[in-house]
């Protein structure tokens, strides 16, 4: 914006603005394109076009969005897939808690905001330095992969209800290896993580053929439970 | 129609969480209990979501072995640092081409 930037402390200002806008490009494009398998995978699970478009519009964070498509393939209750989806999107308030400080948005700002509070803006935003940078990652990341998620989504749900059999190509694994790429990193934290996942795995698996689709998922959160309940001595 | 209820409230409440995170002081994730639970609640949750969406069909356990075929190739597209897109349409991939076998 300045014609001359002389201030070396504004050049470098400068410099991890653009930085941050390029991260945000390359995840909000890179990540929106998912879109396609969202799509694909909504109509797969019986979902109209116009259903999968919307929750992309609203929901706009893809772990529930996948969750929800995923019940209401397996012909689960949609009132445990809908809580099941919603608790997913919990982790989605821990972001903005973080954020709060450095987005600092009041009024109509806040509402709109809150809408991209999701794992890849609160990501890019993040690994910026200084506030001006993790405020630019934050609105590229959320615009672009706001624009390409609803866009891509559309294409992936066209395209799915055109075709004869989504299974013969593979679609009904989209679901499953979405959630394993967003679990993934997660892993990663340790020895509590691992056995937490391990948990749930067993307790969803072992409750399937006994509850309605979309229960075991939830009562699979249980296994958290033990974080919470350990006392004060861990920290 | 109920569907369309689904989709809406699945809608509603994820925004409501959103915005409550902008909203609640911050106070709250002083206590590292909290910290830790909120963290490993998605942990939980994706977990359960890949082995349900894995191995069961409704309420019937079933062993898929194109889409667990294809779920392996999305691990190790993971272990390959593989972006996001590339780990699904390795599993798609891998899933459609077995089930093209007769797998």
């Amino acid at each position: 914006m300045h014609d001359q930037v002389i201030d070396p402390a504004a050049a470098r200002d400068e410099r991890a603005r653009a930085a941050a806008v390029r991260d945000g490009l390359s995840v909000g494009i890179a990540v929106g394109v998912s879109g396609l398998a969202f799509g694909a995978a909504a109509v797969t699970a019986g979902l109209t076009v116009a259903q999968a478009c919307v929750l992309s519009l609203l929901t706009f964070t893809g772990a529930s969005q996948f969750a929800l498509a995923g019940v209401i393939g397996g012909g689960g209750g949609l009132v445990a897939g809908t809580l099941g989806a919603v608790l997913l999107g919990g982790r989605n308030a821990l972001y903005g808690l973080r954020l709060a400080g450095t987005l600092g948005v009041r009024g109509w700002r806040r509402l709109l905001t809150a809408q991209a509070v999701i794992d890849e803006t609160a990501a890019v935003a993040t690994a910026q330095h200084g506030r001006a940078a993790a405020r630019a990652g934050f609105y590229t990341t959320a615009i672009s992969l706001y624009l390409a998620w609803n866009a891509t989504t559309l294409l992936g749900a066209a395209g799915t209800a055109r075709l004869g059999d989504p299974d013969a190509i593979g679609l009904d694994v989209l679901g499953p290896a979405a959630f394993l790429a967003l679990l993934w990193p997660r892993l990663t934290g340790g020895g509590d993580a691992v056995r937490t996942a391990l948990a749930a795995a067993v307790i969803a698996v072992a409750a399937t053929p006994l509850l309605p689709p979309g229960v075991p998922v939830m009562l699979a959160a249980v296994a958290a439970l033990p974080a919470l309940l350990r006392g004060r001595a861990a920290s | 129609m109920s569907v369309w209820i689904a989709v809406l409230a699945t809608g509603l409440g994820c925004y409501a969480l959103k915005l409550s995170g902008l909203v609640i002081p911050q106070r709250v994730l002083d206590d590292p209990r909290v910290r830790r639970f909120t963290g490993l609640v998605p942990v939980a949750l994706l977990t359960a979501l890949t082995a349900v969406q894995a191995l069961a069909d409704g309420r019937s356990l079933e062993f898929d072995a194109a889409r667990l075929a294809g779920l392996g190739a999305a691990v190790a597209a993971l272990a390959l640092r593989a972006p996001f897109l590339v780990v699904l349409i390795a599993a798609a991939a891998v899933t459609a081409g077995l089930r093209l076998l007769g797998l």
